[in-house]
């Protein structure tokens, strides 16, 4: 008889309940909405005195062990830090950061001690992953050649523009290595940047032909670890856009709590009270999800219930902060589709959220393979 | 206090061998899926046998005081129960209305003479109990209840009608809002709480056939019915915020219930079982991709419900917005097995079509019952639309 699988364990450490209201705070103080409006259109996105305010409170290497200069809090106590980032929209590439270090620390361990250290300490790392838009296919094209020469394109590279270190997924003789490649080993042409949607983040396209990495990375770890990155990468992802579910949420209740139309608050109406009611429950749903996720996640190769966890909590922040961003910007009427109107920024992120690390329809195929052909379970 | 996880495992094993030894084998006749469905006599003395039988084993209102007929113990002992209930498919625990509303009630604000008078019938299923909210003109608008109650010597004297009586046919007792003051000011501060008796000239129930083709639902008419004045539950006019607390209980809000098992307990699993086994166009059901993908939103339905229900014991991570996950359980749960129960109603091709009685029914038209029953859940209670208008004004603070 099938029996689904219920691991429902959702907990809170004390020190992710710190987290959570110290970088809630730290986004409140230091990166209101204004400010981060300030950055839409700079060469960055984001303001360097936050990126090295956060390296201080050591959240560049919260989830890294303590041996290679990390906290040694495991990757679950990111996930408070990045629902705060998502409440506030702020960008900073502590999201390619996270991942780049978790790729290495997977894939090399202790071997990489002092990649991982320049990480934990403040320089930006980030993962060329993509050699097309599929995120469901082995990315192959790029070859490492005999002569330890790097040849191929990397598409969508977040933070490029700023990275100190790139974990570049690579092909040598069929087999997936990981490239570690110094910023100063690129061409001055090498980064072209893409134009995205969402205005708080930054990726580029790379051309890293011709470049010699700093080291390689191989070995059967490689494949494991860049799976559970991918899908580590959902997860935050995830937490990061249930917080700005949350706050597109905020945004839509303050609009229905003080417009009036027709000599009535316009939240009176049902037609506009309900879908905002189930923005609420599924925001409500995806953090549920998030927070199981953060459970169950650890430093060991994950677990299939970890991978239900980190895939649920995808599909289920991409729903509401689709559906949330949508109708922000309907809620708010005329002004709704203006620049001015936050909306403008809930929306983008969703519509750049739901891409990253496979959308809702790539996580439920998956899931439906995972939950309805395994054997224990059939 | 809090036993040991030890201690209840071993109650767990205990359970679970009693049940072995004494949950009934199938009567021969048609039990209800809920409580809001019990029919016939038949039913009803075959389930007040069964709930007798297992409060008197120890194992309802486990949490309630031993004075009033419980165990004094905690509530995670009758939490084992009713996962055990459940698990051995066994009866429904009929008597709710008393169990998991009037109860906890009770115990909560009644008076020592209410309590002792009360409960402890409730829990031996000695006397049934039945609710008067709703009327036909007045179902989610509790406060405009029109049924009059006038105080004469020591009785009132009650007139009009209440609808939707689920038991109200075989219930001893009545929780019933009345208006005794229709002059005061809010209509609200017009409004008393009785603990009614049933079985007294001018009170009739008049069953009403419901869309699975079974009873269980009531018409109650008063025709100048005079009820015992120390029938009226706190003071005259401070009905609404009885009610109020009562509606708290039955949505689940509050916790003190004597038994979760009011329903026959469908879980995911049972529909994934069920479409497992069935085919499509030649082929299983269950390689549909369209159908594996509705399958994986009903799983993650299923399995956020159950996780936010564990997350309310999280508390710092409901501090947003206090009380919303338990405002939403009965908005998003209803729904989700509506839905759920239709879709598998849905895809037996053309015996889908086939209705309880039907040799050929798939598991003899269960699903399509269930399916139907199930409206009990989103409109009893308070429908779906009125929760969600709770919650945008109770959580989200949107204006009324």
């Amino acid at each position: 008889m099938f029996s689904y699988p219920q691991n429902l364990a959702i907990s809170l450490t004390e020190e992710q309940g710190m987290l959570l209201d110290v970088a809630r705070g730290f986004v409140r103080d230091q990166a209101p909405i204004e400010a981060v409006r300030a950055q839409l259109e700079t060469e960055t996105g984001y303001e360097s005195r936050i990126w090295q305010s956060m390296v201080e409170m050591g959240w560049t290497g919260i989830s890294l062990p303590d041996e290679v200069g990390g906290a040694g809090m495991g990757i679950g106590s990111a996930v408070p830090v990045f629902e705060a980032l998502g409440g506030g929209l702020l960008g900073t590439p502590l999201l390619s950061t996270t991942i780049a270090g978790q790729l290495i620390w997977r894939a090399a361990g202790e071997k990489a001690a002092d990649w991982l250290g320049r990480l934990c300490g403040g320089q930006i790392g980030t993962v060329a992953l993509l050699d097309h838009a599929d995120w469901g296919v082995p990315n192959t094209g790029l070859k490492l050649d005999e002569t330890g020469s790097l040849s191929g394109r990397k598409h969508f590279v977040a933070d490029a523009g700023v990275a100190d270190i790139f974990v570049v997924v690579a092909n040598e003789n069929g087999t997936p290595v990981l490239a570690l490649v110094e910023r100063n080993a690129l061409a001055s042409d090498a980064l072209s940047e893409n134009v995205l949607i969402d205005l708080t983040k930054r990726a580029a396209n790379v051309d890293f032909t011709g470049v010699t990495p700093a080291h390689v990375v191989r070995g059967d770890s490689v494949a494991s670890a860049l799976r559970d990155t991918l899908l580590l990468g959902a997860l935050l992802t995830a937490a990061e856009t249930t917080g700005a579910a949350g706050r597109c949420l905020s945004s839509i209740t303050e609009y229905l709590k003080t417009r009036k139309q027709f000599g009535k608050l316009i939240g009176s109406y049902q037609a506009l009270k309900h879908p905002t009611v189930d923005i609420y429950v599924g925001m409500e749903n995806a953090r549920s999800f998030v927070y199981h996720g953060a459970t169950i996640v650890a430093d060991e190769p994950l677990s299939s219930d970890a991978e239900v966890a980190c895939r649920m909590a995808k599909v289920a922040a991409d729903d509401v902060m689709v559906y949330a961003g949508d109708r922000a910007v309907q809620f708010h009427g005329g002004f709704g589709f203006t620049w001015e109107c936050d909306s403008t920024l809930f929306i983008r992120r969703a519509q750049w959220a739901q891409q990253m690390y496979g959308g809702a329809i790539h996580h439920r195929k998956r899931l439906a393979a995972l939950l309805l052909d395994n054997e224990e379970n059939g | 206090m809090t036993d040991s996880k030890a201690a209840l495992k071993a109650f767990r094993g205990e359970v679970a061998a009693w049940m072995a030894e004494n949950v009934p084998a199938d009567p021969g006749f048609l039990l209800p899926l809920t409580f809001l469905e019990v029919g016939t006599e038949q039913q009803l003395d075959f389930l007040r046998e069964w709930q007798h039988q297992l409060w008197s084993a120890g194992y309802l209102g486990m949490h309630w005081p031993t004075e009033y007929g419980g165990q004094g113990a905690d509530p995670a002992y009758q939490f084992i129960v009713d996962k055990e209930l459940s698990r051995h498919n066994a009866p429904i625990i009929f008597n709710t209305i008393g169990l998991n509303w009037v109860g906890p009630l009770l115990l909560d604000m009644g008076t020592e003479e209410e309590k002792a008078q009360y409960v402890k019938n409730i829990l031996s299923a000695e006397e049934i109990w039945c609710q008067g909210f709703s009327e036909p003109d007045h179902g989610s608008d509790l406060g405009a209840v029109q049924t009059r109650a006038v105080k004469e010597g020591d009785e009132y004297v009650v007139n009009g009608s209440k609808i939707w009586t689920t038991l109200g046919n075989y219930a001893d007792h009545m929780i019933l809002l009345a208006r005794t003051n229709p002059a005061a000011e809010r209509k609200y501060d017009g409004l008393s709480f009785f603990l009614s008796p049933m079985k007294v000239a001018g009170i009739e129930a008049h069953p009403i056939r419901k869309v699975t083709g079974e009873y269980g639902f009531n018409q109650t008419f008063f025709t100048d019915a005079r009820i015992p004045a120390s029938c009226l539950m706190g003071e005259e006019g401070g009905g609404w915020k009885v009610a109020m607390k009562t509606l708290e209980y039955e949505r689940g809000v509050t916790a003190g219930q004597a038994s979760g098992h009011w329903g026959v307990t469908i879980q995911i699993d049972d529909m994934i079982n069920e479409l497992r086994v069935l085919e499509q166009d030649g082929e299983a059901l269950l390689s549909d991709p369209i159908v594996r993908d509705d399958l994986v939103g009903f799983m993650m339905e299923a399995k956020a419900l159950s996780l936010s229900a564990r997350r309310m014991s999280v508390s710092a991570l409901n501090t947003d917005y206090p009380m919303g996950l338990a405002l939403s359980v009965k908005y998003r749960g209803t729904e989700y097995e509506r839905r759920m129960k239709q879709y598998t109603a849905s895809k037996q091709g053309a015996r889908s079509a086939l209705y309880v009685g039907d040799a050929d029914a798939v598991r003899g038209g269960f699903w399509q019952r269930a399916y139907f029953s199930n409206f009990g859940a989103t409109i009893g209670g308070g429908t779906t639309q009125v929760q969600a208008n709770i919650i945008a004004e109770h959580v989200l603070g949107l204006p009324k």
